[in-house]
C-alpha cells in the first residue's frame, strides 16, 4: 500500500470496495480511480492505442493522456476523473476504447440559462473573480469540473483560504455553483455548453452570458526523452497532488526532472511524507533524463515501469549515471489553458519569458485571469529555460513520445516535416498528435516547438493548431437529452388519429406526421393490403385521410396578382367557388412544390401544399411578398392543422356523398370537376371540393379539425353498405403514379423542369411567373434533357426498386453510360402488373424502345411508356 | 450566434433562416434580361471575408424578413 498514513482530503471513515481488471482493492471516499489505483500500487493501468506498452497514471486531472478506462457503458474515461464510487468495476483500455452495444440508460437533460457574469473554472483566480462579480448583485455562474472547487489549490494545501471563500460564495444568493460541470464549448456572443455529470446521467447546459472570465487555469507539459511513457513517469505537480490532495505516496523513490522552479514546491512536499528524492535534475544545470530503464515484467505483466533513470550532461562527453527510483517527476513548464479563449475567437501570442502561449487579444465580453492569463506564479513556475525535447542517441526518435494517447513519437514528427510538410495543422494530421480524446493537452504545445526546434524557427512563427469544440469528450446521450424515441422531435397526428389505430393501421413517417401507410386486415401483408386497397379506390369506393396536406390561406386585394406570380399558371380565370391544381417553381426554372389553389371568396384563397413541403413554401411565399413584391396586399396564415380532410374516392364515392349530404346536387352537371360546395350533414360543417389525387370521381370533405373524427366516423358509416375502404399513402401513390401525377420531392429533385415533366400545359406564355426567365436558359431549354417517362418491365412481375439507374444497352458491360434512374414503382392491380415512373435523358424519343436496369448482377429489360398507364381520357375523373 | 430581430429582439440563431446576400435585386424585367444577366442573378452570390449586407428571417418568431450587417468572420452583427 502506498497510502500515507494521514493527510489529504479523502474521508478515511468511508471505505470503498471496487474492482479493476477484475481484482478487488480498497479506496476512500474523496478517492478518484487514479488515486486508488495508485493508493493500492496499481501501476499499469492501459496498453497505449498502437504499440500496446504499458501506461500509468501520468497526471491528476483532465488532461491525462494515458490512464484510460472502461466503466460499463463509458468506454473510455480518464481514471483521473472517474469518482470511486462502492461498486465500482472498471477496466484498463487495451489499445482501442470499444463501443457498447447496449443502449444508453442514462438520464440526460437540458437546461438552459443566462447570466451576467459566467466564471469558468473554480481555482484560485476564478472563485476570487466570482466573488468580486457576486458584490454587484449580477448573477454569476461558476463552474469547475471536478468533484470540487478549489482546482490547483486542494492539491496545494490551501484549505483554510478555500473554506472561508466557498463560504462567502454560498452565502451570495446571486451566485450559483456547478461542479463536476466541464464547459466544453465556448461559441459566438459567449454561449457557452457545459457538460455536467450526474451519478445517474448528465446535463447540458446552454449557458448564455453577458460577460465570461476564463479561470481555465495552466497545464503543465512533460519534457520529452527516450521512454518517456512508462509507468512511473508523472507530472511533477500531479505527484504533488497525490501527496497533498489524496494522501497517495506515488512512489517510493522519486527523480524530479524540471526546467522551472515548480519543482521546489514537488521536492519538498514529497520529502515531507517520506519519499526519497533520488536526484533533481535540472536542465539548467546542463543535466537532462536521457532514457529510462524498465522493471522486469513479473508473472501477470506487471512491470514495465520505470525502476532507474539515465541521466546525462548536456554538454560534454555523454557519460551517464544511472539513479535508481520508481517515480519520475517531469515538468516542462506550463501552458495556460486557452481551449475556450480560442474557440472564442480570441488571438494567442508566444512569450518567450514565459515559454508558453498567452493571451493577447479576447474577443469581446471574454476576460481571462489567473494562470489562464499567463500569471504562473501561483503555479510556481519562476525562472524557466525553455526545453523541449532531450536529444536522442543514435538517431532513434521511436520511444520519444509527444503524444501519450495517440502513441506519436518524434520520429512520426520528423517523418512529417521529412515529407515537406512546415504547417503544424499538417503535422497535427500526419501524425494524429492533438487528435486523441484528451485532445493533446500534454501534447499540443511539444508538438508546435518540435517544430520549431526541427526547422530552426521561432515557436512563435509555428504557432498552434486550432481549438476546437469539445474541450472534453461529450456523449451523444448528452447531447440528445431527453430528445430519444417518442420524443425525438414532434410528432404531428391528424384529428383521425385514434380511428387508425384502432384499426390497425401500419403508419409511416412524413415529415413529423404520423400517415397511415396500409390498413392490413388479418394477416395481410403489405403488397395483398394495397393491392385490395388500390382495387376498391378503382372499382367501388375507398377513404383516405388527407388531412396532413398543408394549407396556406391567402387574403388581400391582390392575391390573385400574388398568385399569378407564384405559380406557373394563371388563376386570374378561377371563379370563387372553383379551384385549380398549380405548380411552382423557384428562380432557375425548377420545380419546387404543388397542390391545389382553391377561390373561396372575394380576396379569399386557400392554396394547398405537399405534406412535407408546407413550412417551405410559406417561407417561400413570404419572402417574395417581404422583401420584393412590398406593394401587393396580401396576408398569408398557416391553417394546415385548422382542417380535416377526408378523400371519399371511386366510382361509388357519389352515393356515400349523397347518403351523407342528401340534399346536395352531385350530379356532374351541379357539381362538377373542380368545383367547391359548402354543406353540412348531422351538424358537421363540410366544405366539398371535387378534386382527385387517384383519377378517379372523387370528394375532399374538409371540416374543422375539431369534428374531423366525427366527420370521418360518418363517411365509414355511410360508406358500410357499400364496403368503404381506408386506404394509406402507399395505395395513394400507387393510384397516383397509374395516372402519371408527380410527386414533388420524389418525380423531382430540384433539377427538375415542368417541361421535363412533360406538364408544359401549365406553364402559362401569358403572365410573369417566377422561373419563367430560366426556362428560356440554354441548359434549361436542351432537348436532351431527361424526361418523365413509364416504364413497364418485359418480365411483369419484376418490380425496379426505387432509384435504380437505367442503361441503353442490355449486355451488363461496364462502364455503361446512365441515362435515367427510376423515380417511382409500385405493383398495380389495374394493369395486373408492374410499372415504374422515371426521368429518362431524352426520354419522349424514346417511348416504345427498351432500356436496361443493371440490378445485383443481372440486367432488367423495360419497355419505355407515356407516363400515364390508367384513364387516360380522364373519363372516370369527370364522370 | 444572437441575431437581432427588429421586432423581437436578440434571439439565438435557431429561430432564424438565413436569407442569403441582401444585394441581390431581382430583375425588374427578367423577360428582356439576357442570359449572362439572368445567370448572374440566378447564379452568383458574394461571399465576402468581412462585412456582409444579409437577409434573415425569423422564422421561429414574428416571421419577418430583415436585414442585417454580418462580419462573416467575427459574427458581429450590426443592424440596419
Amino acid at each position: 500500500m502506498s497510502r500515507l498514513a494521514s493527510g489529504g482530503r479523502i474521508d478515511r471513515t468511508r471505505t470503498i470496495r471496487f474492482s479493476f481488471n477484475g481484482n478487488q482493492y480498497r479506496g476512500y471516499e474523496g478517492d478518484t480511480l487514479a488515486s486508488a489505483l495508485l493508493a493500492n500500487d496499481v501501476r499499469v493501468v492501459a496498453n497505449s492505442v498502437t504499440y500496446g506498452r504499458p501506461r500509468g497514471v501520468f497526471s491528476a486531472g483532465i488532461e491525462e493522456p494515458n490512464a484510460l478506462v472502461h466503466v460499463g457503458n463509458d468506454t473510455m474515461l480518464r481514471a483521473t476523473q472517474v469518482e470511486l464510487v462502492d461498486g465500482l468495476e472498471a477496466i484498463g483500455l487495451n489499445g482501442r476504447g470499444r463501443l457498447s452495444s447496449e443502449p444508453d440508460t442514462s438520464r440526460f437533460d437540458k437546461v438552459y440559462a443566462h447570466c451576467e457574469v459566467l466564471v469558468i473554472g473554480g481555482g484560485r483566480a476564478g472563485i476570487t473573480a466570482a466573488l468580486d462579480a457576486s458584490q454587484t448583485g449580477d448573477r454569476v455562474m461558476l463552474v469547475d469540473e471536478q468533484a470540487e472547487l478549489g482546482g490547483r489549490l486542494l492539491g496545494a494545501g490551501w484549505n483554510d483560504w478555500l473554506d472561508t471563500s466557498l463560504d462567502a460564495l454560498h452565502a451570495q444568493p446571486n451566485v450559483r455553483l456547478l461542479n463536476r460541470a466541464t464547459a466544453f464549448g465556448h461559441y459566438d456572443q459567449n454561449l457557452v455548453l457545459i457538460a455536467q455529470r450526474l451519478p445517474s446521467g448528465g446535463r447540458l447546459w446552454q449557458v448564455r452570458a453577458k460577460r465570461v472570465v476564463l479561470a481555465t487555469g495552466a497545464h503543465e507539459r512533460p519534457v520529452i526523452f527516450a521512454n518517456n511513457d512508462r509507468p512511473g513517469i508523472m507530472l511533477a505537480g500531479a505527484a504533488r497532488t497525490y501527496v497533498n490532495r489524496y494522501g497517495v505516496a506515488p512512489g517510493k523513490r522519486a527523480v524530479i526532472f524540471t526546467n522551472n522552479d515548480s519543482t521546489d514546491l514537488v521536492a519538498s512536499d514529497l520529502k515531507r511524507v517520506g519519499i526519497s528524492v533520488e536526484a533533481i535534475v535540472d536542465v539548467r544545470a546542463g543535466e537532462a533524463v536521457v532514457g529510462t530503464i524498465p522493471s522486469p515484467v513479473r508473472g501477470g505483466g506487471q512491470g514495465g515501469g520505470v525502476r532507474a533513470v539515465l541521466v546525462a550532461r548536456l554538454i560534454g562527453n555523454g557519460a551517464r549515471r544511472e539513479v535508481e527510483c520508481d517515480l519520475l517527476c517531469v515538468s516542462g513548464g506550463f501552458n495556460p489553458t486557452l481551449h475556450l479563449f480560442s474557440q472564442a475567437q480570441g488571438r494567442l501570442r508566444y512569450d518567450e519569458a514565459l515559454a508558453c502561449f498567452v493571451p493577447d487579444a479576447a474577443s469581446p465580453n471574454v476576460e481571462v485571469v489567473g494562470a489562464a492569463a499567463g500569471d504562473l506564479a501561483g503555479r510556481g513556475q519562476g525562472a524557466i529555460m525553455p526545453y523541449w525535447v532531450v536529444p536522442s542517441d543514435g538517431r532513434d526518435w521511436s520511444t520519444h513520445f509527444v503524444d501519450l494517447e495517440r502513441d506519436v513519437t518524434v520520429a512520426d514528427v520528423r517523418r512529417a516535416l521529412g515529407t515537406g510538410m512546415r504547417s503544424v495543422e499538417h503535422v497535427k494530421r500526419f501524425t494524429t498528435i492533438g487528435t486523441g480524446s484528451d485532445q493533446g493537452k500534454t501534447a499540443g504545445i511539444n508538438e508546435s516547438a518540435i517544430i520549431a526546434t526541427q526547422l530552426g524557427q521561432p515557436v512563435a512563427a509555428v504557432g498552434v493548431t486550432t481549438f476546437r469544440p469539445p474541450y472534453v469528450p461529450v456523449s451523444f446521450g448528452l447531447m440528445a437529452g431527453r430528445n430519444r424515441g417518442d420524443l425525438f422531435e414532434p410528432i404531428r397526428l391528424t384529428a383521425m388519429h385514434p380511428w387508425h389505430v384502432a384499426h390497425g393501421a401500419v403508419f409511416e413517417n412524413v415529415g413529423q406526421w404520423k400517415r397511415p401507410w396500409y390498413f392490413p386486415r388479418h394477416d395481410e401483408d403489405m403488397e395483398a393490403a394495397v393491392l385490395r386497397e388500390c382495387r376498391a379506390a378503382r372499382e367501388g369506393v375507398a377513404v383516405m385521410d388527407a388531412s396532413t396536406l398543408g394549407k396556406i390561406d391567402i387574403q388581400g386585394p391582390d392575391a390573385v396578382e400574388f398568385l399569378n406570380r407564384m405559380y406557373t399558371n394563371a388563376f386570374d380565370t378561377l371563379k370563387v367557388g372553383s379551384c385549380r391544381y398549380g405548380l411552382m417553381c423557384t428562380v432557375d426554372g425548377m420545380v419546387f412544390d404543388d397542390g391545389v389553389v382553391m377561390h373561396l371568396g372575394t380576396d379569399h384563397w386557400l392554396a394547398t401544399t405537399t405534406t412535407g413541403g408546407a413550412a417551405a413554401v410559406l417561407d417561400w411565399m413570404e419572402e417574395w411578398l417581404q422583401t420584393e413584391w412590398t406593394d401587393l396586399r396580401v396576408r398569408l396564415t398557416s391553417v394546415t392543422d385548422h382542417w380535416a380532410d377526408v378523400a371519399v374516392v371511386g366510382p361509388r364515392s357519389r352515393d356515400v356523398v349523397r347518403g351523407l349530404f342528401p340534399k346536395l346536387p352531385l350530379d356532374p352537371e351541379s357539381f362538377p370537376f373542380v368545383a367547391i360546395r359548402e354543406s353540412q350533414t348531422a351538424g358537421i360543417p363540410v366544405r366539398l371540393h371535387r378534386i382527385t389525387f387517384s383519377g378517379e370521381l372523387a370528394y375532399e370533405l374538409w371540416t374543422p379539425s375539431w369534428y374531423g373524427l366525427a366527420l370521418w366516423e360518418a363517411v365509414m358509416a355511410a360508406g358500410e353498405p357499400l364496403g368503404i375502404t381506408p386506404y394509406g399513402t402507399e395505395a395513394m401513390h400507387v393510384l397516383r403514379a397509374e395516372k402519371g401525377y408527380i410527386i414533388c420531392g420524389q418525380e423531382t429533385d430540384g433539377t427538375v423542369t415542368p417541361q421535363d415533366l412533360g406538364m408544359s400545359w401549365i406553364v402559362s406564355k401569358k403572365k410573369a411567373f417566377i422561373g419563367q426567365r430560366s426556362h428560356r436558359r440554354f441548359d434549361t431549354a436542351r432537348p436532351d434533357r431527361k424526361h418523365l417517362v413509364g416504364l413497364l418491365p418485359v418480365d411483369g412481375d419484376q418490380l425496379l426498386p426505387e432509384g435504380t439507374q437505367l442503361v441503353l444497352e442490355g449486355d451488363g458491360g461496364i462502364p455503361s453510360k446512365i441515362v435515367g434512374h427510376v423515380t417511382s414503382s409500385y405493383r398495380s392491380a389495374m394493369l395486373g402488373r408492374t410499372f415504374a415512373l422515371a426521368m429518362l435523358q431524352s426520354g419522349r424519343e424514346r417511348l416504345g424502345r427498351t432500356i436496361y436496369a443493371p440490378l445485383n448482377g443481372h440486367v432488367v429489360a423495360a419497355t419505355v411508356t407515356e407516363p400515364i398507364f390508367y384513364d387516360k381520357e380522364n373519363i372516370r375523373r369527370d364522370s | 450566434m444572437l441575431v437581432p430581430c427588429p421586432w423581437c429582439g436578440d434571439r439565438e440563431e435557431i429561430e432564424f433562416k438565413y436569407g442569403g446576400s441582401a444585394d441581390v435585386t431581382y430583375p425588374r424585367e427578367p423577360e428582356s434580361a439576357d442570359d449572362t444577366e439572368w445567370a448572374r442573378f440566378v447564379f452568383f452570390r458574394p461571399n465576402p471575408k468581412g462585412k456582409m449586407t444579409e437577409r434573415w428571417v425569423h422564422t421561429a418568431g414574428c416571421r419577418r424578413w430583415f436585414t442585417l450587417i454580418r462580419d462573416t468572420v467575427t459574427h458581429g452583427i450590426v443592424p440596419t
